[in-house]
Order: structure tokens, then C-alpha cells, then sequence
């Protein structure tokens, strides 16, 4: 008899792919600019590290927060012993304010409709455990964000079915592309639940248009299906055009409570990704349909936020001064950091898709393929990792449908340190594939067959022994 | 356009329509009661005093002594803050590393350093609620069921139930022999799965136990240990009340009995601990999964990911409990003023007749009042709780809640409140027993029995009985908490 569930026996957390792969790589030489110079540079994580003076400086001037203080008076045993599932009210409203001014105040969100759970990786989850049956579908449109596959589909036993995208439109979702992921689950058979998108995107590092949205409110409305979108890089978005939430579209169709669509569109935030603390576990929830609210708040209980964490939190976003300040000073670093990466990818003869949001540069080396395969890419990504020594993460990990793209981070690292990665890319380009610095694709090269060897010798020494983390996006 | 809740309920999942959760109890009752009266010291000494959380307030000053004493163990202070950036983005679902070693140290620490235990199996979760679901999720499959004695904490049906698929089938106990596992028992409910061709996984025992505050002799553990090696089933033991034993006997771990001489696949050995209990910190949501199965820790350590602790609460825990000198303090100071506690309470209670089963651990007592039933009946005992809610105004928790065979017994929980507000309760229901000397009918113009009581106690299956929230943790709000007052 098995002595453990079929969760356990298989690998269906996604955890062997090539996502999580790269990063225990990194694990094993992490780089280092005095004890590791050589080490692998990680590109592969998408954590944002460019505002933390900001909130140090302010909780150098807000004692309280840190000190259990509440009004002068100690508050730890209240907190200690808080574990109401429907969180700090305080907590709350700060963060249905700090969602509203990411937004620029165009639209509103009820504190009573906002459920916190620990991470998005958990509200990503509970959404599902909420709206859909095991071998039920979840439409979710390429490339997307690899930890999906275990955020969905692992333990709700729901399927996922891509919406193809393609770089012919940058990428962009279509009506066609709609309709074919629908018509596939419908010739399996399959229920489809709702549709997940995540905007800003990642990992295109794009915000969704006007068009996209209307398109997917249509779909949705003519379906009779949820729209989940993630929004957790809302305020990451840097340049034009704006972000737009699916909420602000609903707002513009004039969708309110009255009609069918209002609740079957759902947002998850975090506070990973805007604030730069995935430690702490802040995700969120936020729907118009009571049942779900009422639903995924009773399931947050198997992942709360820690009180201590919602108190400390609860007093910065309430200090608008700090919000302001940050939502502007993060713009405007991330905007120049990208800046950085994309010139510095442009000196290597790289090119990428023109992003304006996230933490990452969608980036395209499909003429650096021995040939348009999926087998192509994975040597390149090889290659990357083992002899340029940068983790960056394949497109397939994405589920791309095409090979040769890459996602690379910009904003988890020191300035100097993405500096020296472009140089080692520049160097493995250059003598590789001897590409002059252009502005556009190049001409691809193919490998000698002496390069081909020393690739197969570097493919021969892969052990991808079951060393944990990453979890993070 | 019309829009029916039956469509809207056809959008959602079964999960989320469905009453798995165990929330829509008539249980509610005794929380409603408390919610609009609740009882204050000075601004209405004449409210509902609440005895239905198991929670420990008897300790938060030497914690928040700590906590002034050290400031490094704070991120958000000039002595922390250095620490800041490297603690907030820290996501690794190993944990940080000193979190594991001082949650290691400590449990050894609570068992009397008589066992030590691997930070490397220490496997982080959202509360003890999230690790009973992780462990489910583990080591069963949809439709699989796990054994668990009864009386038995009413959360345990949402926590290794709701979203798993997987069923509790309860393995008989009772007050002849005071609640004791027997062989004999367990034999009989796995007995009853097989014929009715359900798959059973695993044991979950409770110990110390919830309700029952008493602990497992060494003989009934090495016993659960063979039965389980016998069926090659699992046994999860549920430690959370450790460190809540105050007097003999004292408290044997499972890790204790796998080191002795006894035959046992340890794969099959998983522990359950949480510091809400015996540290009083239920709102920090430190879970753990500690499992001597390689797989399942593998396992447990990637889902996880749906619920690992705040890196600001692993640092500041990481921090306390690695002060040995305070742990050590905090330890045997918790269990001193727990036992005073508790002998005030027993004794109190047995002045006026009225009986506890004798225990020596968790954060409350289970009362017996079934001399006070009219009839020895769970519709008896309800009328009997709603007269205790709202005459005696105590908020107290009925045994049915807890799947109790036999009517008449009530948790009621004493480490919730100070030493005054447990004097008035203690008080109240002296007045009540000396009162109702006659056990207890239900009278006809009593308001407070409502008569939409969905119960129907004679038909009623031990486990179609649902439990309140206030009795699972995490659960409503607590009023007074200048948490919840307005922003």
C-alpha cells in the first residue's frame, strides 16, 4: 500500500522544472563580489531591493510600530493573542487605501471584500479551492509565471489550459486565442472555471491594455466564467502607459453590483512584490461576491497573516506621506534600472519585449538558438548558467510557446553587480557567436563543433539533486 | 439581468458552498451570547465571561519584559533594524535557520531535554491548523480516513477534512474508564472502516489532550505505537499542549517512545506542535510539521509555501527561545501558575460537588454536570448549556461539540483571564450548583431556547455534529481587543 498521498508521490508542485533548477544551481556558488567573484549571478528571482531606505528610514522615525506600542501603551499580549481570520481592521483599511492610490485613487475597494492570506502564493490557491472542482479548468494565458502550476492545480486538483500568446503582437492576448483555449478544455470535456491573468505581467513585464481587458470582460461575461487577475506588480508599473486594474474596467463599462459580471471578477494583491517583503507573507483577496469572501476567509485560516506582521504594516501604509514617497521613488528607480539592463542588453546584441512594469525584462535571444527548439533553448540556458554564470530563467519554465526567451531580474540586485552580469553576457556573446552590438535581431550563428563538445561536456556534469527553496517568483 | 444565488452558487466549488468548513453551527449561540455581552471587570461586570478559549494570557509579562530587554530581536527598532532588508526579503521555505534551531531547542527543552530534535525536520506551517491540513494532504488521499479518539478538538473535521477529502472516523472512549485509548477501541473503529471499505491512514491522538487536559501513560503510547506498526498506518500526535502540563504525571512525548525499546517504522511517526498554547501566541501563527519520514518533510516543506511563518515573527521567536535562561523560566513559571490556577478552580468546584476529571495539563478542565441533566441526553445537555450561557452568563463548551459519547460533560477554560475574573466565574457557578440542585428541564417560555435549534439529537451521528467557531482556532473576534475597536 502507499504509504502517502498521491500530492506526495508526485511531482505535480512543478518543483523539477527548470525554474526552480536554475536557482539551486545558484545555491551551490552563489556570487559574491569578494568571497565569490565567479559565483552565479542570480536574475532569476524577482524581488524588488531598490526602496528598502525608504522603510528603514521611516520606521527609524516611527518607534511605535516596532515596539508593540500602540498610543504609548504595550499592545504585544492583544497582538499575541489576535487571531481573528478577518484580520486587523487598521490593517485592512491600509491596504484597501495603498491599492486605491497604486491605482491613482480611480477606483475604491471595500476593506469588509479584502481577505489576507499568507503570500499570493496562498490567495492564488485559496481563489482556486474556492471556484473550482477538481478536474474543473483554469484558463491562463502563455508565458506565465511557473509557480501557477503548483498554485493552481496541486492540491485543488484543477487543470490548467494555455491561452497561446505570441511575440507576433508583443505577446498580447486575443479574442482567437480565447476561444481556442475554451474550445480545447471543451474537447476534453472539461468544465472551465475561470480565466487567470496576471497584470501587470509577469514575466513580460507589460501592463495590459485597455483592449486586452475589454476583450477578457466580454469573454468572461459571454461564458459565464471568473476572472481572476493577479495583480501583485500593480505598483511596480514604472512607464506608459498606465496600469490599468480589471477593476477600473469594470468601472468604465459601467459594471456594478447589478450586473452578472461584477462578481466573477476578482483581484489577488501581495505586498512581495510593491514593498519588497516576501518574507512576511502578505498576500490578499479581494472580491465583489460575498460568497467567495465569505468562503476564502473561513479557508485563510490554514494561512493567516502573523499579527505582528499586520501591525507593523497596518502603521506604514496608514502614513501617506511614506505611501506617496514610495510609490513615486519606486517608480522612478525601477524605470531607471531597466533602463540600465536593457542598454546593457542591447551592447550584447540583445534585444527584449518593451516592458514598463515588473521587476524583470522580457528578453529575446532567440537568434542566439542552435535551432528554433525547446532542446536549443535549454542548451542556451545551460550555457548561461554554467559558464557565463547568470541564473535567468528559460521561456519554457513560462510555458512560452516559443523558444528563446528569457526572463531577466534588474531589481534584486546591486546596480554594480547587473553592471558585471551584462559584461560576462557581452563576453559570452562576443565569443560565441562573434554578434556585433546592434539594435535589433541579429543574424543567428551556429556553434562550431568544438562549442558543441565543451557544451555536451558542461550538459554531462548537470545534477540537479533535490536541494529546496525558491518558492519565490 | 437576473442573477439566482443557485447560479452563483453553480460558479463557485463545492468546497465553497458546501458547510465543510463547520461554521454554521448552532454553537454559535454561546459566541452571540458573548459577542453582545461581553463581560468587562468594571464597564459590565455583569456579562458573559468567556471559558470557551483555550488560550494562555497566564505568562505575557515575563514575554513582554523579554521583549523590552531586547530590542535586537526586533527588526523595527534602532537595535534591529540593521536586519531589516535581509529578514523582509528572506522567503526560503527552510526557514531562517536560527527560527528552526530555537523552535528545535525549544521543544526539547519543554520534554525535559529527554529527547532532541532536528532543526533539519522542522517544517514550518500556517498555525497548527495548517499543519494537520499539510499532513493530511501528505499522507492521504481523498476518501481516506483517519482513527481519532473521542473527545476530540472540534477543528480537527475542518483542519484534516474540508479541503483534503479525507474523514475522521472516531475511535470510542469514555468516562468508565476516564477516557482511555484501549486497544480494544481502536480495533473496533478500524474494524468498522474496513467493512465499510474505507481506507484508513493514519491515528491523530491529541496529547495532552484537548478537551481533556490529562496526558498518555507510557503503556497506552507504547500500545498506539504497536497498533499503528500492526495496520502500517500513521500516527500524528498533536503536541500543542506540551509545555501546559503542570504536575505528575509528566508529559511523554512520542519522540520519547520511538527512542525506547519497541519496534517502529519511524516513517510512520509525524508531530504536530505550535507555540498559540504554550506560548500564548495564537495571533503569530507559528506552526510546525515534524515528521521522522524523510518524504513527508520533503513534502510538507514544499506546500508549506501555502502558509510558512512571517520572517518578522521567525526572527523575533528565533531570538526568545534561544535565550535559554528565559525559556527555561518561561517554562517552569507557566506550569506554576497554571497548576494555582487550576487547583483554585478544581477545588472550588468540588466544595460544591461539582467534579473534573482529573488531569494535570492544558487550559482548562472538563467538568462533569451530568448529575444536572435531566435526562442523560444530548438535547438535555443543550438545554443545560443554554441555561449556563444565559443565566449563569459563562460561555462554556458542550461535550457533543467535541463528539463526546456521553452527554453532561463541558470544557470550560481557565487560562484566558485574570485572577479576579476567574474568581467571579467561580463564584457564579457556585451560586448556580447550590441553586439547581435539581437537574435542569427546559422550560416552555424560555426565551433563550430558540426554537429553530436545528438539532435533532435522537437521529443525531456522532459525526454529523458540528462545532462553533469559537472553539476553533483561528475564530471571530474577540470585542474588547483594542485591535478591533475602530480605526
Amino acid at each position: 500500500m502507499c504509504m502517502l498521498s498521491r500530492n506526495a508521490t508526485f511531482n505535480s508542485h512543478g518543483q523539477d522544472s527548470s525554474y526552480f533548477l536554475g536557482w539551486q544551481e545558484y545555491e551551490k556558488t552563489p556570487y559574491h563580489e569578494v568571497h565569490n567573484t565567479n559565483g552565479i549571478i542570480q536574475m532569476g528571482l524577482a524581488e524588488n531591493q531598490l526602496c528598502f531606505d525608504l522603510l528603514e528610514s521611516w520606521l527609524a522615525k516611527n518607534p511605535e510600530a516596532a515596539a508593540f506600542k500602540k498610543n504609548g501603551e504595550s499592545i504585544f499580549a492583544e497582538l499575541a493573542l489576535f487571531q481573528d481570520y478577518h484580520g486587523l481592521p487598521a490593517f485592512k483599511k491600509a491596504m484597501v487605501d495603498f491599492m486605491a492610490e497604486i491605482r491613482g485613487n480611480k477606483v475604491t475597494f471595500d476593506p469588509n471584500h479584502l481577505v489576507l492570506t499568507a503570500g499570493a502564493t496562498s490567495a492564488n490557491e485559496t481563489f482556486i479551492f474556492c471556484l473550482a472542482d477538481p478536474g474543473e479548468v483554469l484558463l491562463i494565458p502563455t508565458p506565465y509565471y511557473p509557480g501557477f502550476d503548483r498554485d493552481s492545480k496541486w492540491r485543488t486538483g484543477v487543470a490548467i489550459v494555455p491561452i497561446h500568446c505570441t511575440s507576433s503582437n508583443g505577446f498580447q492576448i486575443t479574442e482567437t486565442a480565447l476561444e481556442e483555449a475554451y474550445q480545447e478544455a471543451e474537447k476534453r470535456n472539461l468544465r472551465v472555471k475561470g480565466v487567470l491573468v496576471t497584470n501587470p505581467s509577469n514575466p513580460l513585464g507589460t501592463t495590459m491594455t485597455r483592449n486586452e481587458l475589454y476583450l477578457l470582460l466580454s469573454f468572461v461575461e459571454d461564458k459565464g466564467i471568473h476572472l481572476i487577475s493577479d495583480e501583485i506588480y500593480s505598483g511596480t508599473a514604472f512607464s506608459t502607459p498606465s496600469f490599468r486594474s480589471v477593476m477600473e474596467v469594470l468601472k468604465d463599462r459601467n459594471c456594478d453590483e447589478n450586473s452578472e459580471v461584477w462578481q466573477r471578477v476578482h483581484v489577488v494583491y501581495s505586498l512581495s512584490k510593491d514593498l519588497g517583503l516576501p518574507g512576511f507573507r502578505v498576500g490578499a483577496i479581494y472580491s465583489n461576491d460575498d460568497m467567495v469572501v465569505a468562503a476564502a476567509t473561513k479557508m485563510s485560516s490554514f494561512g493567516l497573516v502573523s499579527s505582528q506582521t499586520q501591525h507593523l504594516l497596518s502603521a506604514m501604509l496608514s502614513d501617506r506621506k511614506l505611501t506617496k514617497n514610495y510609490i513615486a521613488e519606486n517608480h522612478k528607480r525601477l524605470k531607471q534600472r531597466q533602463k540600465n539592463l536593457v542598454s546593457g542588453l542591447q551592447k550584447a546584441g540583445i534585444s527584449c519585449l518593451n516592458g514598463n512594469a515588473g521587476l524583470f525584462c522580457w528578453v529575446d535571444m532567440r537568434h542566439l538558438l542552435r535551432s528554433n527548439t525547446f532542446e536549443a533553448e535549454m542548451e542556451l540556458w545551460k550555457k548561461i548558467v554554467y559558464e557565463v554564470h547568470l541564473n535567468i530563467s528559460p521561456g519554457s519554465s513560462c510555458h512560452c510557446t516559443e523558444p528563446g526567451w528569457f526572463r531577466v531580474c534588474f531589481a534584486n540586485l546591486p546596480e554594480r553587480t547587473l553592471d558585471l552580469a551584462m559584461q560576462r553576457l557581452k563576453a559570452f556573446v562576443g565569443e560565441y557567436y562573434n554578434v556585433p552590438e546592434v539594435n535589433g535581431r541579429s543574424q543567428s550563428s551556429h556553434l562550431s563543433h568544438s562549442r558543441g563538445q565543451s557544451l555536451r561536456k558542461w550538459v554531462s556534469r548537470l545534477s540537479f539533486d533535490d536541494r529546496c527553496p525558491i518558492h519565490g517568483r | 439581468m437576473g442573477f439566482t444565488l443557485s447560479n452563483q452558487q453553480q460558479l463557485l466549488s463545492k468546497m465553497a458552498t458546501g458547510n465543510g468548513h463547520g461554521e454554521n453551527s448552532p454553537y454559535f449561540d454561546g459566541w452571540k451570547a458573548y459577542d453582545s455581552d461581553p463581560f468587562h471587570v468594571t464597564k459590565n461586570p455583569n456579562g458573559v465571561i468567556q471559558m470557551g478559549l483555550a488560550e494562555n494570557e497566564m505568562c505575557f509579562d515575563l514575554i513582554q519584559e523579554w521583549v523590552l530587554n531586547n530590542p535586537e530581536a526586533s527588526i523595527c527598532t534602532a537595535a534591529g533594524v540593521n536586519e531589516f532588508k535581509d529578514i523582509a526579503i528572506f522567503q526560503d521555505y527552510h526557514g531562517l535557520p536560527e527560527f528552526r534551531n530555537a523552535v528545535a531547542n525549544f521543544m526539547g527543552r519543554v520534554r525535559g531535554n529527554r529527547v532532541t530534535f532536528d532543526a533539519d525536520r522542522i517544517v514550518m506551517s500556517g498555525g497548527a491548523t495548517g499543519a494537520h491540513e499539510t499532513i493530511a494532504f501528505c499522507l492521504a488521499d481523498p476518501g481516506d480516513a483517519f482513527l481519532v479518539p473521542v473527545p476530540y478538538y472540534p477543528g480537527f473535521d475542518r483542519d484534516l477534512g474540508w479541503r483534503t477529502g479525507v474523514q475522521l472516523i472516531p475511535v470510542a472512549c469514555d468516562s468508565s474508564n476516564n477516557f482511555k485509548v484501549t486497544r480494544a477501541a481502536l480495533e473496533a473503529a478500524y474494524e468498522k472502516a474496513q467493512k465499510a471499505n474505507i481506507r484508513v491512514k493514519g491515528l491523530l491522538i491529541t496529547n495532552p489532550s484537548n478537551p481533556l487536559g490529562t496526558v498518555l501513560d507510557r503503556d497506552t503510547l507504547r500500545s498506539l505505537v504497536t497498533f499503528i506498526n500492526e495496520k502500517k498506518i500513521h500516527l500524528v500526535c498533536d503536541e500543542i499542549y506540551a509545555a501546559t502540563v503542570f504536575s505528575q504525571p509528566s508529559f511523554i512525548s512520542i519522540a520519547e517512545i520511538i527512542e525506547e525499546d519497541i519496534e517502529c517504522n519511524r516513517n510512520l511517526i509525524h508531530i504536530v506542535y505550535s507555540l498559540s498554547k504554550d506560548m500564548g501566541f495564537p495571533g503569530f501563527r507559528v506552526g510546525i510539521v515534524y515528521s521522522y519520514n524523510d518524504d513527508v518533510v520533503n513534502c510538507a516543506r514544499k506546500m508549506s509555501s501555502f502558509g510558512l511563518v512571517s520572517t518578522q515573527t521567525q526572527h523575533l521567536i528565533a531570538s526568545m527561545l534561544s535565550d535559554n535562561e528565559f525559556v527555561e523560566r518561561f517554562i517552569a513559571q507557566s506550569a506554576k501558575r497554571l497548576k494555582a490556577r487550576h487547583m483554585r478552580f478544581t477545588m472550588e468546584l468540588a466544595q460544591v460537588g461539582t467534579s473534573c476529571l482529573k488531569s494535570n495539563g492544558g487550559l482548562f478542565v472538563w467538568m462533569d454536570l451530568r448529575r444536572l441533566l435531566k435526562e442523560q441526553t444530548f438535547e438535555a445537555e443543550m438545554v443545560l448549556w443554554h441555561t449556563i450561557i444565559h443565566e449563569v452568563k459563562l460561555n462554556v463548551s458542550p461535550g457533543s461539540s467535541f463528539h463526546c459519547p456521553e452527554p453532561g460533560w463541558f470544557r470550560v477554560c481557565f487560562a484566558n483571564m485574570d485572577d479576579k475574573t476567574m474568581e467571579i466565574a467561580l463564584s457564579r457557578i457556585r451560586n448556580f450548583v447550590a441553586q439547581y440542585k435539581e437537574p435542569i428541564a427546559p422550560r416552555k417560555n424560555n426565551r433563550y431556547w430558540q426554537s429553530n435549534l436545528r438539532l435533532s439529537f435522537q437521529s443525531r451521528r456522532m459525526d454529523d455534529i458540528m462545532m462553533s467557531p469559537c472553539m476553533m482556532s483561528p475564530h471571530s473576534p474577540i470585542p474588547q481587543s483594542p485591535l478591533v475597536r475602530a480605526t
